[in-house]
Order: C-alpha cells, then structure tokens, then sequence
C-alpha cells in the first residue's frame, strides 16, 4: 500500500521539478541526508513493537555521543590511526550506557517510558552542551570522513574502471548493482528448488518470478543512478548493514519474535514463559546503541558536532516508523516499512526543497503525513472489526428465525 | 494396572484470608481423562495452577508426585519441561501473528539465533493435521473463529511434547458443534497418543461423554472421585456431590413486604458477542421482576448472566440487541448507563475492584460517583452535603472504616462490596440488578448484605439477584430463574425450589442437547 | 474518629515542604557564593512572572492528565503559533499589507514596480483577541476530536502539532517581517496581559498592592476559620484548632511575602490576575465540580466510569479543547511579556507544564492530582532554575537536574503507589 503511495509521490515530484529529483546527485543525497532516519528508525521500530513504546530522547543522545565523537578526535589528532577508531567505539559505547539507563528504569522500575525518555531527552542535551562547551567542535579526520560517510570521498573507489574506461558512469558502482541483482535471483531459485526437495510449502512460481524481477530491476535502476553520480556512498553500506541485521533479528530470532509479541498480547507472552521485562529492556537498550551509531555517520556527514544538532530526529524516526506501518498500540510493523517510511519522508522533503517549498511549510506537511498516516491505520483498524459486526449480525437474525 | 502418572498430596493453598485449597488429593492415570469438577471458586483452577508452576513450589503445601518423582516446579518452564502443559482458558495467543508463530511462541523451532521459519510452518501443519484443522499454518489468529482458536491452543501443547495436558474450561466460548469436536479430539489424543488429560469444565454433559474419572472439588476440598468404569457418572450423580452439603448459611427472613406490579420485564431479548458476532450471548430470554420482589437469576459460569444484565443496563454490552425492555408498563430504549440510571436501573457489577470502584478514590467519592446530581447544585458539589450522604450510608450498611476519606482500595472485600452497594443505593433506582452481590465475601458480611437486600425489597425496590450460590439463590429470592447457555431454562418459585430440581433444569436442556447433537447456535 | 496525625500531614505534602527546604537552601546558597539577594524584589517578582505560563499550562495538562496520564505535546509550538497569528493581525507586517493594504503600479526609474501607497490597518485589540480565541477553539475541537473519538493515541496527534505548528509559526513570522519576528504590539493589548496593576508612583511601596494583599490574606483566614466552625457545628471531622492556626499563618505569610515582594517592585503584575485566574477558576473545577470529579474518575477506572453513567469520550474531548485555550493565554502572556512574537516561543513548554505535574504528584497513569499540587511542582521547578542560575551554575546542568528531579519525582510517586497496595 505504501509503496504504491511512494512511487505516486516520487511522480508526482518528477513533474513538479521537471525530472530534477531523479538526478544521480538528488537520489545520493537522499541517502546521505536520510541515513540517520533508517537507522533511528530501526531502533524506535524495536521500542514501538513493544507496545507503541517510544524512545523522545534520540535526538539529544545522538548530540551527546557525537559530540564525545568529535571531541575525542579532536583531542588525539597526533595519532590519526588510532583517533577514529577509538572515537567510534566511545560513540557506540555511549549509546550503550543509555540503552542501559532507559532500559532499566522503563522494564525494571516501570516507569512509563514516555517520561523516562522525555527525562534523557533534556538530560541529555543538557550534557551536550556542557561537553561541547556551547561551541562547535569540527571533524577532519580523513579517515573516519570516508568510511563514514562525509566529506566529498565518502564513496568506493571506482577500482573497476579498468573494464570500461570510456564510460561516464562509476563501474563499480554499476558492475556491484548487476552482481547483487544477479546473485539475489540466483540464490532465490536455489533456494526454492531446496525447499521444495525437503517438502516444504513454497510460494508460487509465478509470484516469486514477479517479485524476484521487480526487485532486480529496482536494484539496478538504483545502482545505474548512483553510478552516474560517484558511486556506492559508503553512508550506504552502513545503511544497509545495519537495515539488514535488525531485518534479520525482527524475523528470525526469539529477541524479534518476543518484541512483536509481547506488543500483541503481553499476558499471553508471559504466559508463554516469556520474560517480558528482558524483551522491554533490550528493546531500549537496542535502541542507545542504534542512537550512538547514528550520531556517527551524522558528525561524518556534518563534518563536526554542534550543541544544536539532533533537535526532531526523534519525530523523524517515530514518523518512518508509523508511515511505514507500524501500530501505535504495538505488535506490528517492520523493517520494510520502516525503509519505505523513511524514504517517503525523505522524498517528500528533498522534493519540497528542490521545489523550493519554504523549510516551515515542510514541517507542517511532515505533521500532516504522520496523522494521516496513523489515521488510515487507525480506520483500517475500525473497519475490520466493524465490517464483521455488521456482516454477521445480519447473517444471525436471519438464523435465529430457524433455531428455537 | 494402568500406572499412576500424577499424584497431587495434600495439597493446601491459602490467600490471605482465605484457604483456597485445604489437604486436596489427586491421582490420575497414564492415558486417562480426568474431570475436575466444582462450583466456582471451589478451588479447581488454583489446583492446576499450583500443578503448571504458576504458583511456585514454596507458596503451597504438600507434594507434587510427578512420574515418580517429587517435583518443584518454580515457574511454568519447569512444569513444561517435565512435559505438563496448561491451556488457559482465557487463549494465550497474540492475535496479529500467525498460527504458526503463535504455536513456537516460546519453543521456536532452530537456534534462538536463526528460527528456521520453514520448519515451523511445517511443524505446525503436521501438528495442525493432528488436531484436524485445515487452516494454513499461516493464518492470522484473529482471522479463525475461537473454535478453531481453541485447537491451536492444543495443538501448540502437542507441539510442546505434552504428556500431561490440562485443559482449563476448553469449550466455554464454544457452541455446540465445535465443543464436540473438541472433546472427539480428546478422545482420539487419548486413543493414538496415549496422551493424559486433566480437563476442567462446567458443562456436565460433556464430562460424562469424555472423562474415565470425575474428581468433585467443593470449598477447597476434594469430596469424591468417580470411576466411569464401576460408578454412575450422569450428571444427576456429579451435581449431587458439587452441590451436596447442608444449608447451614442462614437467611434473614422477609416479612410483610407487599409485592406489587410488575416493575421491569424484558421480552425476547437477543444479544450477540461483541467480537464473536455469530455467537448468542442471551437468546430470547424473557423474565420480569415486581416491585418489592427478589428474583434469583441461577446459572452456572458462561450462562450469559452477566451479559443479560449489562445490555439491559444501557446497552453497555454486547451487539446485535434485540427484544423489549419494558419498564412500568412502557417500552423503552436505554442506549447508555447514564439512560439506564435516569430511567431507575442500577447493576452493581460482579467484578467490585474491575469495574465497580474506583480504588484509589476514598469512599466519600465512590458513595456519589453514579448520582453527583444528588448531591450538588449547578454542577458544584456541596461538600458538606455529599459527606453526610457518605457517613450516613456506611452508618446503614454498617461498612467498617474509620473514616469516610479511607480509599477504597485499602478495604476488606465485604466493606468494598458495601460501598459498591451504597454507590447505587445512593442513585435512587426503582430496579437494583446485583451480580454476585456476596462473591469473595466472609459469611458474617455475607448475612450483612442479604439483610440490606431485604431492606431494599421492603423499601418497594425490585431487585435482581445473579449468584451461583444455589443455597443463597433459595435462602433469598421470591421467585427464580435458571438460566443455562444463553437461555431460561426454568422459572420457579423459591418455596417450590430445591438444589435438585434447579440443577434437573440445567441437566435438562444439555441432556436434550447432547441426545439430539442439534443446531450450531450456543 | 479521629483520623488526623501531624505524620499524614508532611507525607501528604512532602513536596510543599522540599519547596520550602530548596527555597530557603537556595537563598542561603546565593547569598553566599555570590552575595546575590534571592529576596530582591526583582528578583522575585520575575521568578513569578517568568513561570506565568508553567502555571497556566499546567492546569490545562492537569486535566489532561487526569483522564488518564494523557498529555499534549503541542502546547509549546501552539503558543508560538498563536503569537505569530496575534502579531499578524495587530501589527502592521508585510502579509498584512499583501491581502489588505492598498497597491499602486508606478512608474520609477523607468521601470514598473508595484508599491505599497498605503499600509493596511490592523484590527483592534478585541478582534484580534476574538481571533486569537477562535483559533484555539478550533484547534482544540480538532483535536479533541480525533482523540476522543478517533481513538488516535493523544500523543501522536499532539506530536504531529508539535511539528506543524512550529513550523506554521515559524513560516508566518519570517514572512510577515523582515526580522523574522513581530513586535510593537499595540499598549492596550500589552496593558493587559503584562506590566504591573495600578501603579501609583507613590513612594517606595505600592499601595494598591499592599491593601489587596490584606484583604486577600484576612479572605484566606476567614475562609479556613470558617470552614472549620460549619465542620464542627454539623459534627463531622476537623483538623484540630491550632492546626488552622498554623495553616492560616503559613499562607498568609506566603501571601504577605509575595505582596510586600511585589509592593517595593511597583506594584502587582498584571500576570498574576491572570495566574490567579486560572488556579482558582480550575482549582475550584477540579474541587468543587461534578465535571472534576468526573475527570478523576475517567482516570482512575474508565470502565467504573462508563458504568456509572459518565461520558468518557466527552470529558477527554474537553480536556483537549480546554488545553487549547489555556494555550492560547499563555501565549499571550508569554507574548506580551517578551513584547515579540518570534519563532523560538515556546520551546519546551510542554516539557515544563509535564515536569510541574508529575513533581506536584500528579499521576502518570491518571485519577489523581490537584491544583495546588501542580503549583507546588512549578514553582519548586522554577526555583531551582532561577536559583541555580543565580548561583552561577551553568545552564546546561540545570537541564540536568530539571531531569533528574522529574525522574525522581515519578519513581517516588511508582514506590509509594508500591506500598500504599494490599495484597
């Protein structure tokens, strides 16, 4: 449903700025500007599964542990192969420690998140600030810029070049879109024909044909537009990575199957033997590392740390989450969706911007998508429950004529 | 000799004021179905609850003997190890997953790093074919009806390699034909895997149809077990041990109360469940009450007692109503508790601390929570006006608190139950509907509340009363009526009534019922 | 019976107390560290005027929280909305010329330009206020709307004003005036929501001030005296005599303090009527009247109070619209004592009215909390900002300590729910 209103909104912007937000530089923007709203995302997707929990605080702890990034940096660039390194680690473990407190005072003291995280939310700014002095720290330290996402070489080297040096489009980029098409429909049939040997139900053939193609084809457009620009952005493969593994935790591990169930019915779980304080307290936990991870590729991007970034990342995760499909009342909602509701966030404003919108008008319309959004979900809710109803009771009145 | 899989010793439970469970034995057999039968609140699912871990070994008495060997089970994964597995009966399934994750939930199939899903779907179909649904294993939970829910349930103890399954009141939410599925499942569990069950249940028809031994439970102790093989087990037989003791409770007389018209009936009254809309909670039931007249509603859990009383009450449960709601002669329509209470009707819920007080209010504010208009003029409450009203109904109902600022939450049952009570005194109704109005109540605040009771039937009020205490149905009521599955079974006066030929009503319709196998409707 | 024991008085108001011990500890602190006189009349009048809005916002997020630990996340970005849309119609800006001024199309330097010949005129006080108030209603039924009756999770659609309205705000100011903010304000609107009441100019004290003190205080005395006397008479349970005694003095000695305070300041400020307003308005609304008590009831058990005849529904509705108005005199209050409207307005407003319940013992999870409570949580709130600022601590760790007080505030209200429950 989403994807469809996704790709009706990117035409819809085509028109309205004559092709510019399909432009190799727009869509690699559209990464780099947007990396930190997949990854909050993703956290804040873990917190809402558990009951349409969230976490208010992101924004000012990726602030903090930036701005502990940036300092670090600063103090040790007379050993630039150890600066960066030892700055992500603090980073993440920042993050950590923050999980850590809101995990513990949110599933073991039971405090009602909401305010346990509006608490992290000032505290944590506060401490920003005192760290950084009020004053903006720069980062130069080339080799985190790269790897990280910032800066003007934040891009793979195009080492394939050699196989078709007169072309203006980044090989690399290009040749590595084919290959992980490819090996996605490859793998995709092996598999199935796997499965099918050891007896297990599978999809239809034809299905499977139109969805492997369809992302093929998706993987490839994107790959050709990257490598008109310059390339795989490495904002991308951390992206990637990161989607990835929780895509993977979400379905195919306890931890996943816990969150989403304890969201869809808590008694039921703790009856299942489930603990679910442990479930709450990962959840949150998850979430400060996620929240550490983000501040990284956001002073990479930012090239520095200021006391003032962060303000609304929160609202632009807790958004991608809920435009993306998650419930407000817990127990559904997906990775998936979250890409998809970061990416139509992302388009709408980058589409705004290119079309000149003023930056105020595009608040208003992020407010605007998040009620509809949650709006639709909240009928589609309604309808279902009522549609039985009335189905139903019409169906009885006629039966209760023929029981005595 | 069949060898003895369960032994339960001297089992003994107590909650704080009372003994739930006083020396209960228990012994089942390999490969047999066992009935637990009782009254509610006789203790039967304390007992499975001390059996599955939910209770944990150092909160009761006596010992768990499980295949030889004395268990201490800490929480419900220990119980689940040994094999013993507890369908609730309220389904522990999360509606927004499918069949397949809610039947591994806790048990997932492959690593806890790397669930194999494929495997899990074709577990549970394997398990699903057992229990003989045909659903894809991939199917929401809140897409099947709760029959079919029902059978998950099973299958996902079976899934669990359970060798003891107990089964807490499986076909309560049922009708008739899926309930009948369900117990030929048991039977054929039993048949080809050997599989012990304990099943606990209301519905005596179906415990004759299904159990080798019938244990009866009555106030915390195990009066009698039942062989199939060498004993009578009809209903007739398992009521008389449930029910069999001595009228030793004693019932304030009524005198000179002078019963008038008719003051409220309901005809042909149809509703349906609120989520499960095919099901009949109430079907064509018709029943009256007089002014000045206490009449008894009896019926064992799941009748629809409840249910009738809160769709009269303003319609405040249940869909699809239909019928005639006639109160002094004239039809009404009562959309909401607030008409309800306009036109004269009370309920005092049967759920005090869910639904019936606001706990953490004092008793000063829960007295005039349903009639504020009583005790205020232009929306500004007199205060002094309301904390008379307050004192002077705990002087009545002789509630035992030092003050009237005492929050509710802090007092005994009885007490709570007489501020509930004084709550919709104070709202002035013509009709009062009390659902079990003595439930959890010690028998000297029990006598106290039947005295206010009498009180209100001599002011002219007319009063319902639900109870599933036979002997204060008969000590208390002028006329009564037995309600069973969702219809009137039987109407009777209270001079005419005993505790047999009230149960010979229940046993009546379910006996027709489980000879003919009719209809679909419960 | 006799149920009153001094030990239930201090547990019943710990937190008035720690006002006084944090109050009295920080005038000591200033004093010493940096020889500043936290009892400066200036001093105190502006920690009264700078905590106008805590208190008018947080009688309206009472009763939201009330109906069950619900709040409204909108209130900041709301109040610089309502300011930008006040300045829009009271000032003379460039929008308002846009739609209302009169345009010509001259000739200048060769070149056709389009100029404004005359400038519009913008409305009068009272139609703005009018406006003003109309934007609030609407706001607030829209809201109350989709949360009551759409069932949309309050803070979801609270947090979807959040953003749109600091966003509207902001767009409106950087498009209305050059400075990106608007001020000017016409005197009679900042007359009335700023400034000081009936200042004389006579002498060190102000009169006016020191007589409405008296009176309020003998009223506060007459008041308790009195309710004592009709306890006693109809024979029901009273705090001991000397108890009233005590009582009465403290608050007339609050009274007395702010009034002399105030007096050799110049005078009583105009936001404290309003401040007075609205505690009293809703102190006796949450006391003293069926629809309060309905409030703690929708909170403490909906479904005891949908079965005893009140409409959930319609009280969450009015606990949304009537957020909205009190948002909209907070703006003003807040707009008028600034004497602009700009779009930093607001920021975290709503933190603050949240932080001032919760500390003053309202419950997170709804049913219970009061007025007075609310005040004693703001004002402790706006006493440790004014008095570590004045004892030079940086700004930054009084966010911190803002945190951690309101952390610490909601754990002790979870522990002491913990061992007030029977088994």
């Amino acid at each position: 449903m989403m994807i469809i209103a996704t790709v009706i909104v990117v035409f819809v912007f085509y028109f309205i700025t004559n092709g510019k937000n399909l432009n190799p530089n727009s869509i690699d923007a559209l990464i780099s500007q947007n990396a930190y709203v997949f990854i909050l995302g993703t956290g804040m997707l873990l917190c809402i599964l558990t009951g349409g929990n969230i976490d208010l605080s992101v924004g000012s702890v990726v602030c903090l542990a930036g701005g502990v990034g940036a300092i670090m940096m600063r103090m040790m660039k007379g050993i630039p192969g150890l600066a960066w390194p030892v700055a992500v680690i603090a980073m993440l473990a920042m993050g950590l420690l923050v999980g850590l407190w809101h995990g513990y005072w949110i599933a073991y003291v039971k405090v009602p998140p909401f305010i346990a995280t509006l608490v992290g939310m000032l505290a944590f700014r506060g401490l920003a600030n005192i760290i950084m002095k009020g004053e903006a720290v720069e980062v130069d330290n080339k080799a985190f810029l790269n790897i990280f996402g910032g800066g003007s070489d934040c891009y793979i080297p195009d080492f394939l070049k050699f196989l078709a040096p007169e072309s203006s489009l980044n090989v690399t980029c290009f040749v590595t879109g084919i290959v992980l098409a490819a090996g996605y429909a490859v793998f995709t049939f092996f598999n199935r024909t796997r499965l099918i040997k050891k007896g297990y139900k599978v999809d239809s053939f034809v299905a499977v044909i139109i969805k492997t193609l369809l992302i093929v084809a998706v993987v490839i457009w994107f790959s050709y537009k990257l490598a008109g620009y310059r390339g795989i952005p490495t904002a991308l493969i951390w992206i990637a990575l990161i989607l990835g593994i929780f895509a993977y935790i979400t379905t195919k591990t306890t931890l996943g199957r816990n969150l989403y169930a304890v969201g869809g019915n808590e008694k039921a779980t703790r009856l299942s033997g489930i603990d679910t304080r442990k479930v709450m307290f990962s959840a949150y936990t998850l979430m400060g590392v996620l929240s550490g991870f983000a501040s990284i590729v956001n002073i990479a991007r930012l090239q520095g740390s200021t006391p003032t970034y962060g303000v609304g990342y929160e609202m632009d995760a807790i958004a991608a989450c809920f435009i993306g499909g998650a419930s407000a009342y817990g127990g559904t909602g997906s990775i998936g969706g979250v890409i998809i509701g970061a990416a139509l966030m992302g388009i709408i404003n980058q589409g705004m911007s290119l079309a000149s919108t003023p930056v105020n008008y595009q608040k208003v319309v992020k407010g605007i998508v998040l009620i509809v959004a949650v709006l639709f979900d909240v009928i589609m809710q309604m309808k279902r429950k009522g549609g039985k109803k009335k189905a139903t009771s019409a169906a009885a009145t006629e039966k209760g004529g023929a029981n005595a | 000799m069949a060898k003895v899989l369960l032994e339960m010793k001297s089992i003994t439970k107590t909650f704080p004021g009372v003994k739930a469970l006083d020396n209960v034995n228990l012994k089942v057999e390999e490969g047999e179905i066992h009935a637990l039968v009782g009254e509610n609140g006789a203790g039967k699912s304390t007992l499975m609850n001390v059996l599955s871990g939910i209770y944990p070994y150092g909160t009761y008495d006596g010992d768990i003997v499980y295949d030889g060997e004395v268990c201490k089970f800490h929480n419900i994964k220990d119980s689940e190890k040994k094999g013993i597995v507890i369908i609730h009966q309220e389904l522990a399934l999360v509606p927004y997953m499918t069949i397949g994750e809610n039947m591994f939930l806790g048990n997932e199939q492959g690593s806890k790093w790397c669930i194999d899903w494929y495997k899990t779907y074709a577990e549970a179909d394997k398990y699903l074919a057992m229990v003989g649904l045909s659903d894809s294993s991939k199917t929401l939970i809140k897409d099947i009806g709760t029959g079919k829910q029902q059978l998950v349930e099973i299958a996902k103890a079976l899934a669990k390699n359970a060798k003891l399954l107990i089964l807490d009141e499986p076909t309560s939410s049922l009708n008739e034909t899926d309930s009948r599925a369900l117990l030929d499942l048991m039977k054929k569990l039993q048949r080809e895997e050997n599989l012990t069950m304990i099943i606990i249940s209301h519905k005596l028809n179906e415990v004759s149809y299904v159990a080798d031994k019938i244990t009866v439970v009555r106030d915390g102790s195990t009066i009698e077990t039942l062989d199939a093989k060498t004993d009578d087990i009809s209903e007739t037989r398992i009521i008389k041990g449930m029910v069999g003791r001595e009228i030793t409770d004693r019932f304030p007389k009524r005198h000179d109360v002078e019963i008038g018209d008719v003051m409220m009936e309901v005809k042909d009254w149809t509703v349906y469940h609120p989520e499960f809309s095919e099901r009949k909670v109430c079907d064509n039931i018709s029943i009256n009450v007089r002014k000045g007249e206490v009449v008894g509603i009896y019926g064992l859990m799941g009748a629809g007692r409840t249910e009738l009383a809160m769709s009269i009450f303003g319609r405040s449960y249940g869909i699809g109503i239909s019928g005639d709601l006639i109160l002094r002669g004239e039809n009404v329509t009562l959309k909401s508790p607030k008409q309800a209470i306009e036109a004269g009707l009370a309920y005092v819920t049967e759920d005090r601390k869910g639904n019936g007080l606001v706990l953490s209010n004092s008793i000063l504010r829960n007295t005039t929570l349903a009639n504020l208009g009583g005790v205020s003029k232009n929306t500004f409450i007199d205060k002094d006006k309301e904390y008379e009203v307050a004192v002077e109904y705990v002087k009545k109902l002789k509630t035992k608190t030092p003050s009237v600022e005492q929050l509710v939450g802090n007092l005994s049952g009885g007490n709570q139950q007489k501020v509930l009570l004084a709550k919709w005194m104070f709202a002035n109704p013509d009709v009062l509907i009390l659902d079990e109005p003595t439930r959890g109540i010690d028998v000297g605040a029990k006598y106290e509340i039947y005295c206010i009771i009498n009180d209100l039937a001599k002011a002219g009020k007319s009063v319902v009363m639900i109870s599933s205490e036979l002997p204060e149905v008969i000590g208390m009521s002028d006329r009564i009526y037995i309600m069973n599955q969702a219809k009137i079974v039987g109407e009777m006066k209270a001079s005419e009534a005993t505790q047999e030929n009230i149960m010979a009503c229940i046993v009546g319709v379910s006996g027709e019922a489980s000879a003919d196998s009719k209809g679909s409707e419960a | 019976m006799n149920g009153f024991s001094m030990k239930n008085v201090m547990k019943k108001n710990v937190m008035t107390i720690a006002l006084f011990a944090v109050y009295v500890l920080f005038i000591i602190l200033a004093a010493a560290i940096k020889g500043t006189n936290m009892l400066d009349p200036s001093v105190v009048t502006s920690l009264i005027e700078q905590n106008a809005y805590v208190f008018i916002l947080g009688a309206g997020m009472l009763m939201c929280m009330l109906t069950g630990g619900n709040i409204d996340l909108s209130v900041g970005s709301f109040v610089c909305f309502a300011g930008a849309i006040l300045g829009l119609f009271s000032v003379e800006n460039k929008i308002l010329n846009e739609w209302w001024g009169t345009w010509e199309t001259q000739v200048i330097d060769g070149k056709e330009e389009r100029v404004l010949v005359a400038a519009a005129q913008p409305l009068s006080v009272p139609v703005v206020l009018l406006i003003v108030v109309g934007v609030g209603l609407a706001y607030g039924a829209l809201l109350g709307f989709l949360i009551a009756y759409v069932r949309i999770p309050p803070w979801i659609a609270t947090l979807a004003g959040y953003l749109a309205f600091r966003g509207l705000g902001t767009q409106v100011l950087t498009t209305a005036s050059t400075t990106n903010a608007i001020s000017n304000f016409p005197k009679p609107l900042l007359a009335i929501f700023s400034g000081k009441l009936f200042e004389t100019g006579w002498g060190v004290m102000n009169i006016p001030c020191l007589i409405l003190g008296l009176v309020g205080s003998a009223a506060v005395i007459f008041i308790n005296f009195k309710s004592r006397a009709t306890k006693v008479r109809k024979g029901y349970q009273a705090d001991p005599l000397w108890f009233v005694f005590l009582k009465s003095f403290l608050i007339v000695a609050v009274i007395m303090f702010l009034t002399i305070e105030f007096a050799l300041d110049g005078g009583i400020p105009v936001v404290v009527v309003w401040i007075l307003a609205v505690l009293i308005i809703y102190g006796i609304i949450t006391e003293k009247t069926t629809i309060g008590r309905h409030f703690m009831t929708v909170g403490g058990n909906a479904e005891a109070s949908r079965l005893s005849g009140i409409n959930n529904k319609r009280i969450m509705f009015v606990a949304y619209l009537n957020m909205a108005i009190l948002t909209i005199i907070a703006s003003l209050v807040v707009t008028a004592r600034t004497g602009a409207a700009n779009s930093f307005a607001g920021q975290e407003f709503e933190l603050d009215a949240i932080a001032a319940c919760i500390v003053g013992g309202v419950s997170a999870y709804g049913g219970a909390g009061t007025i007075v409570g609310m005040v004693v949580g703001a004002t402790l709130i706006g006493v440790i900002n004014q008095g570590m600022s004045l004892v030079g601590v940086d700004q930054d760790w009084i966010k911190i300590v803002k945190g951690l007080v309101l952390l610490g505030a909601v754990v002790f209200d979870i522990m002491s729910k913990k061992g007030n429950k029977k088994q």
